[in-house]
């Protein structure tokens, strides 16, 4: 790996900036001063009321758009300047709509085949090899939902929930370097968001990925992962791991939260558990 | 009244369908290239006006110069390709919106294929050169009618199942990804916008070679043969999934049987058309004609789901 850039992170994020409709009325200060370092094999939950800036840090590590100052690096790579498909090599996503992940009109198999080609030259070759559907038959299986007998089923046939899973499946495929989870279980009924959390840990765990959570349920931001961190206009506020995470209670997030925002407790969406 | 209908001759009609038939299978080729961006890559490219003539120009000069036709027709392809990348390019590299783009690359081919013929009209005629096809063949011959329409179903399989096996493939998949979320496809490490560029020259080079082949059909090519051309390619894709859309869904091979029913919707576009002419309906209003045509059926499917919804809410 081309190591330049001396970092010893995964990821690392440095001073980042991005404001969005500059010098307009809607002008929106998305992200300010962004830092962050992850090592290999860590999960960080993220929480933050609207607008902290959490699906922005997904999106700027992503490269949905350009950041307007900072670097951003994965395993001293410095990622800043290159388009989002050129990232993919080393991302696996996961989105809060469970439509954005999957290609609704393609087959299970093919969706997989074409995650299973992440961040490599799509040639004439043909799109689902045998041997690799028996793989995609397996891990499948895995998820305990029957998808191993539906792999020729178009995708859009299936549940959100069903297309929750599969899309992680998808992201973990390549095992990347990190796997960002944007709410990826908040639009998903509570039963089915804890199935798909589950599945999201198991995945986590069996690969050793390094994986960055956003989440609106604070239990959920306590229960999983080794760190927590809280952002606020665009920047980490509070940033907590091991030991302490594990030995946190939602009040003491809920009052950290209270601290930052000035003591008043604005957003409806920082709900306590669902 | 009557004496209308007296003045209708049923076997004139019959003795038309031949030609309907063969056209509609000509311009099958160019709806199968506008199947693959309106529906595969979810883009509306208007440069298949100025891509079917372009490959006429290019074809009918090359054969009036003495290259072989079959060489000629090749090249309207990569005629055809090479105005693909310039709507492509446009959109992609300059950030112009996708109709504005291809409306631009158009017109400038209006006047390319003005310089490309020399004048707005260049005849080959069959008694000179030997042509892939001709609508003299068709019409002229039983013997060379009925080779026309094996030899021409043939190529017509063959280019179905090489879009078959191309759409199979990683790159092919790549094409399907895009169109249908883009999002997912960058994340998949897919370049949408080489993706794109590189869809808009397959499909048309498609349109360039069906411009060829009509040229040499209708034995001439024309700078105004490709007004319009896009709305009979979408009344032919929608025509085809509207009568047999259901048919081809349930299918294994879907996508066979949804590129043999865009051709078929040609067919059945040139079969009406020709069955209006026959009802007398003046020749100038047949665009009047396509356009009608092309809103009916694109408004069937919508406000079947409407009334469908309806229903539903009612209960």
């Amino acid at each position: 790996m081309a190591d330049n850039n001396n970092s010893k992170y995964v990821l690392d994020i440095q001073d980042v900036h991005k404001v969005f409709n500059k010098g307009t009325i809607n002008e929106k200060v998305a992200l300010n001063g962004l830092n962050l370092q992850l090592n290999q094999g860590d999960f960080v939950t993220i929480i933050g009321g609207n607008g902290a800036g959490k699906s922005t840090s997904l999106n700027a590590i992503a490269g949905v758009w350009p950041v307007d100052q900072g670097r951003i690096l994965i395993n001293g790579n410095d990622i800043t300047s290159l388009p989002e498909h050129k990232r993919a090599k080393y991302l696996g996503r996961v989105f809060q709509d469970p439509m954005t992940g999957t290609a609704a009109t393609m087959s299970i198999e093919e969706n997989m085949a074409l995650a299973a080609r992440r961040g490599q030259v799509r040639t004439l070759k043909w799109g689902v090899g045998r041997a690799e559907r028996e793989n995609f038959k397996e891990q499948l299986a895995t998820l305990g939902l029957g998808l191993e007998k539906r792999m020729t089923s178009k995708v859009g046939l299936l549940s959100g929930g069903q297309r929750q899973a599969i899309t992680l499946l998808m992201a973990a495929l390549k095992r990347p370097d990190l796997l960002l989870l944007d709410e990826h279980t908040a639009a998903l009924d509570p039963k089915t968001a804890a199935k798909v959390l589950e599945i999201s840990e198991k995945i986590i765990e069996e690969h050793k990925l390094t994986a960055m959570m956003v989440t609106h349920n604070m239990k959920d931001a306590i229960a999983h992962g080794n760190r927590l961190i809280m952002m606020h206009e665009g920047h980490i506020i509070y940033d907590v791991a091991g030991e302490a995470k594990k030995a946190l209670q939602v009040s003491d997030l809920l009052h950290k939260f209270e601290e930052a925002s000035g003591g008043e407790f604005a957003n409806d969406r920082m709900m306590l558990a669902k | 009244m009557l004496s209308y209908f007296a003045s209708l001759n049923p076997l004139t009609l019959l003795n038309s369908l031949p030609g309907a038939i063969s056209q509609g299978m000509v311009w099958g080729v160019m709806a199968l290239g506008v199947y693959i961006t309106f529906r595969l890559l979810d883009f509306a490219d208007l440069t298949v006006d100025g891509s079917l003539a372009f490959g006429a120009a290019v074809c009918i000069m090359m054969i009036r110069s003495g290259v072989p036709p079959i060489v000629a027709t090749l090249v309207s392809f990569f005629a055809g390709a090479a105005a693909g990348l310039v709507t492509g390019l446009l959109n992609t590299l300059l950030g112009i919106p996708g109709i504005l783009a291809s409306i631009l690359t158009q017109i400038a081919l209006y006047s390319i294929n003005l310089n490309v013929m020399g004048k707005s009209n260049q005849p080959v005629s069959v008694d000179n050169y030997n042509l892939v096809i001709s609508l003299r063949y068709v019409t002229e011959d039983p013997v060379k009618r009925i080779i026309f329409f094996v030899g021409f179903t043939a190529f017509l399989i063959m280019l179905i199942a090489i879009l078959h096996l191309y759409f199979g493939t990683e790159q092919g998949q790549a094409i399907r990804a895009t169109g249908c979320n883009p999002n997912m496809a960058r994340a998949q490490g897919i370049n949408t916008n080489f993706i794109k560029v590189l869809t808009l020259m397959i499909s048309n080079g498609l349109v360039g070679i069906a411009g060829g082949l009509y040229g040499q059909f209708q034995g001439a090519a024309d700078v105004g043969m490709g007004r319009g051309a896009i709305v009979i390619g979408l009344a032919a894709v929608i025509i085809g999934e509207v009568l047999f859309g259901k048919f081809a869904s349930k299918r294994r091979l879907y996508l066979v049987w949804t590129l043999i029913s865009v051709v078929l919707g040609a067919i059945i576009y040139y079969l009406v058309y020709q069955f209006v002419l026959w009802l007398k309906m003046p020749s100038e209003d047949m665009k009047l004609f396509s356009a009608i045509v092309v809103a009916v059926f694109l408004a069937v499917p919508y406000l079947r789901d409407k009334a469908l919804q309806k229903k539903g809410g009612a209960k």
